[in-house]
């Protein structure tokens, strides 16, 4: 068995309230399957399963918050019998990070103890639950070691259902938003010895290319010069891999994947930063496509649990509001933020003349525990080069 | 089509892309994006749902003469005429 937690979806996060169960007790499962949606202070977001077996019980009520690392269902993996197996903590982290066992609620301490075994059922309690329609996992047993008996099974059948939690309006939401953002950024700037360097880059090759593409695509298919800037973004980090990682309490851990996590601004303010996994192995065509569905899905408030826990680095553009460099903070565990400004003529030396060009600065944040400026110059001038030969992208 | 039966489509596509805009409130002489909080990828969006809706394909170096309700429908009844 396997435990399925409320997962960390955000660096402050620090509970979710499960809004809707997606699957019931009994439905098969496979590792992608949307289970349940969750509220954040930031977002809704779909919450992905990790493996594929059979939900043996649900533990959350749709409308309770709980903490991180709360068990929300008890999956049966692939090949055991139904409820042969204790809940084994060792299959659980590979679902989210839980917490210490000190600092489980009560609610899941309960649910948890009850499906794992260690509090028993009486015969008679278990039918009497059948018949009334109670879920055993939401009972509290009296009895000797915690034993649901017929009393506790009635004294649930009665006990008045806990409100959900209500859909906060949209002015709470965001309020909690911004103290989400103000919680996660203030911990960055308290943490990270933040370091920037930029590069203005010249981007005529670019703008040409892009043009010249963009003519023979129909329109549905035509690319932002934003997804270009991400391609070179993504593979400059195959350059400079070790800004492509996390920091992990007191030592980075570097990721093979690049997950290039996109700054989105939300209607009506506060903004995401999902991935778009293995940005460095889509075509343009595909980085579009993902960009497109991720752009529409977190202003709808549908992503899903993987885009907001998996980003490697977040790759952030200013320029169409018109700022001309980005100067950001790194969002914790990561290392790293790329900003972009506003493409824009600048007086350039070219050949020894002087010539206009369309320029735009990028911008390297980075953690200096990690990296060092020299490894981001070369990261920057990696980015350069491969922004000189876009049809390469 | 008549102008001002594309001037209600654009008005309802770019409702669809800014829901929170008030679109009665729109100037239709002055830029679309000095009034409503729009990113490339809204605009790239509207303009496919033109293409959709009203058939007509607009090639990116059109796109600097679509930058008010003004502007856009003259070009659209202009291409649909």
């Amino acid at each position: 068995m396997a435990e399925f937690v409320m997962p960390i979806l955000g660096a402050d996060m620090e509970a979710g309230t499960l809004v809707a169960w997606r699957k019931q007790a009994g439905d098969r499962v496979a590792r992608g399957d949307i289970i349940a949606e969750v509220e954040t202070d930031k977002a809704d977001i779909e919450v992905e399963v990790f493996l594929d077996g059979v939900i043996e019980t649900l533990l959350v009520r749709e409308g309770e918050k709980v903490p991180v690392g709360t068990p929300l269902a008890v999956i049966r993996e692939e090949g055991a019998a139904p409820g042969a197996q204790p809940v084994s903590p060792a299959s659980a982290p590979a679902l989210a990070a839980r917490p210490a066992p000190s600092a489980a609620p009560k609610a899941a301490r309960r649910v948890v103890s009850a499906t794992a075994g260690a509090a028993p059922v009486s015969p008679a309690a278990r039918e009497l639950a059948r018949e009334l329609g109670v879920d055993l996992a939401a009972v509290v047993g009296t009895g000797p070691e915690g034993r649901i008996q017929r009393k506790d099974v009635l004294a649930a059948a009665h006990a008045p259902r806990e409100a959900p939690t209500a859909v906060p309006a949209a002015a709470e939401r965001q309020a909690r938003m911004r103290q989400a953002i103000a919680a996660a950024m203030s911990r960055s700037a308290r943490e990270i010895p933040h370091f920037h360097i930029s590069s203005t880059i010249d981007m005529t090759q670019a703008v040409a290319w892009l043009r010249e593409e963009n003519e023979r695509r129909p329109i549905a298919e035509r690319l932002l010069y934003g997804v270009v800037l991400l391609k070179a973004v993504a593979l400059a980090l195959r350059e400079v891999p070790e800004l492509n990682a996390v920091w992990a309490g007191d030592h980075p851990e570097p990721r093979e994947r690049i997950h290039a996590g996109i700054a989105i601004s939300l209607r009506g303010g506060g903004l995401v930063a999902p991935a778009i996994h293995d940005a460095d192995t889509l075509s343009l065509t595909q980085l579009m496509s993902s960009f497109r569905d991720l752009v529409q899905r977190a202003r709808a408030g549908s992503l899903r649990s993987s885009e907001i826990a998996d980003p490697t680095i977040t790759i952030t553009s200013l320029g169409e509001t018109g700022a001309e460099a980005v100067y950001g903070l790194i969002y914790p565990p990561q290392v790293a933020l790329v900003g972009f400004g506003r493409l824009t003529d600048r007086v350039v030396p070219v050949d020894g003349a002087i010539a206009v060009r369309p320029t735009i600065v990028a911008t390297l944040t980075a953690d200096h525990r990690v990296v060092d400026g020299h490894r981001g110059s070369v990261f920057l001038a990696a980015l350069d080069r491969l922004l000189q030969e876009p049809s390469t992208l | 089509m008549t102008e001002t039966e594309i001037r209600t489509t654009v008005l309802r596509l770019l409702g669809d892309v800014a829901p929170e805009a008030d679109m009665a409130a729109l100037k239709p002489d002055k830029r679309i994006r000095d009034q409503i909080d729009i990113d490339s990828m809204d605009a790239l969006n509207f303009l496919i749902a033109i293409d959709a809706e009203l058939g007509i394909d607009i090639p990116e170096a059109d796109y600097p003469k679509m930058t008010t309700l003004d502007n856009i429908v003259a070009y659209l009844s202009a291409k649909a005429g």
